[in-house]
């Protein structure tokens, strides 16, 4: 994204939240709006941003056996963003191409978990390794 | 856990989602409408939308299971006043709720409904007006 990014600024929206129960999910969404109004991200992006972290907090509790969440604010000398960590030491993802195949689910849902996330969010990580978890990073950019 | 209110009116079932509900909610809701389409013998379902901000891909597999369910119970579903970051999100995530009828609001939802019922109120009365019919109708024109 051009440049050094610079992570960690005050905000009052950053820290790390836990993902161990259903309602955690509903936290998660509410910290991540307020994250995304605070670094002046447009109505669309914070809807686009909350709804991949809706998504990939999902992921975290079911196939990850639950974990965290670290939500922080960006930016680099053009502009700010927001970036979350979504980390659990669950089973890892044995075939991760196949896990990003829209429509490809382990388990109930719809498969639209990780790919949709990934389409929502600008910049999109995954680490996983099988037996140790997974750790999902995705950042979305003010415009 | 916290629960959706159900309203029946006439014979339509209105659900205002005013809360950001976990899945276990949504779900519960699932539960809640199927129940009372059978009791009520509802013939409608309208689910306004107008506070959720968003609509992730299990709200919409909820969203799309009621529609469905629905159906098989001889009652049709609208899914009311969506807003345009949710529609815009809702796309790029690659969900389409299949099955799902929309309208902006709940009063278009409410003619929609109105519009689709009148086909199932002529299979009733048609048969009720096989001995009387009314040869009037479409003679209603000034003549000079």
């Amino acid at each position: 994204m051009g440049g050094p990014t610079v992570t960690g600024r005050a905000d009052g929206a950053d820290g790390t939240l836990p993902i161990v129960r259903d309602d955690d999910v509903v936290r998660v969404r509410q910290a991540v709006r307020a994250a995304a109004v605070a670094v002046k991200l447009s109505l669309v992006d914070q809807t686009k941003l909350v709804t991949a972290a809706s998504e990939l907090a999902r992921n975290t509790l079911i196939y990850g056996g639950g974990g965290h969440v670290e939500i922080e604010s960006v930016s680099n000398e053009r502009r700010r963003g927001v970036r979350l960590v979504f980390i659990d030491e669950g089973p890892g993802i044995a075939d991760l191409d196949l896990a990003l195949t829209d429509g490809y689910t382990s388990g109930g849902g719809l498969g639209l978990g990780l790919s949709g996330a990934r389409r929502l969010t600008d910049e999109f990580d995954i680490a996983t390794t099988v037996g140790q978890g997974t750790r999902i990073s995705v950042t979305k950019w003010a415009r | 856990m916290e629960r959706v209110p159900v309203l029946k009116i006439r014979d339509t079932l209105l659900v205002s989602i005013q809360v950001d509900m976990d899945d276990h909610t949504a779900l519960a809701l699932q539960d809640d409408l199927t129940e009372r389409i059978v009791d009520t013998g509802a013939h409608g379902v309208i689910i306004d939308i107008t506070a959720l901000d968003i609509v992730d891909s299990f709200i919409g597999r909820m969203l799309s299971t009621i529609a469905s369910v629905s159906r098989v119970l001889d009652a049709e579903t609208v899914v009311v006043g969506m807003r345009p970051a949710v529609a815009i999100t809702l796309v790029e995530l690659g969900l389409s709720l299949p099955g799902v009828r929309t309208a902006l609001n709940v009063e278009r939802g409410m003619d929609l409904l109105a519009r689709t019922a009148p086909a199932r109120a002529d299979a009733i009365f048609d048969e009720a007006d096989d001995d009387h019919h009314d040869d009037s109708v479409g003679d209603g024109v000034l003549t000079s």
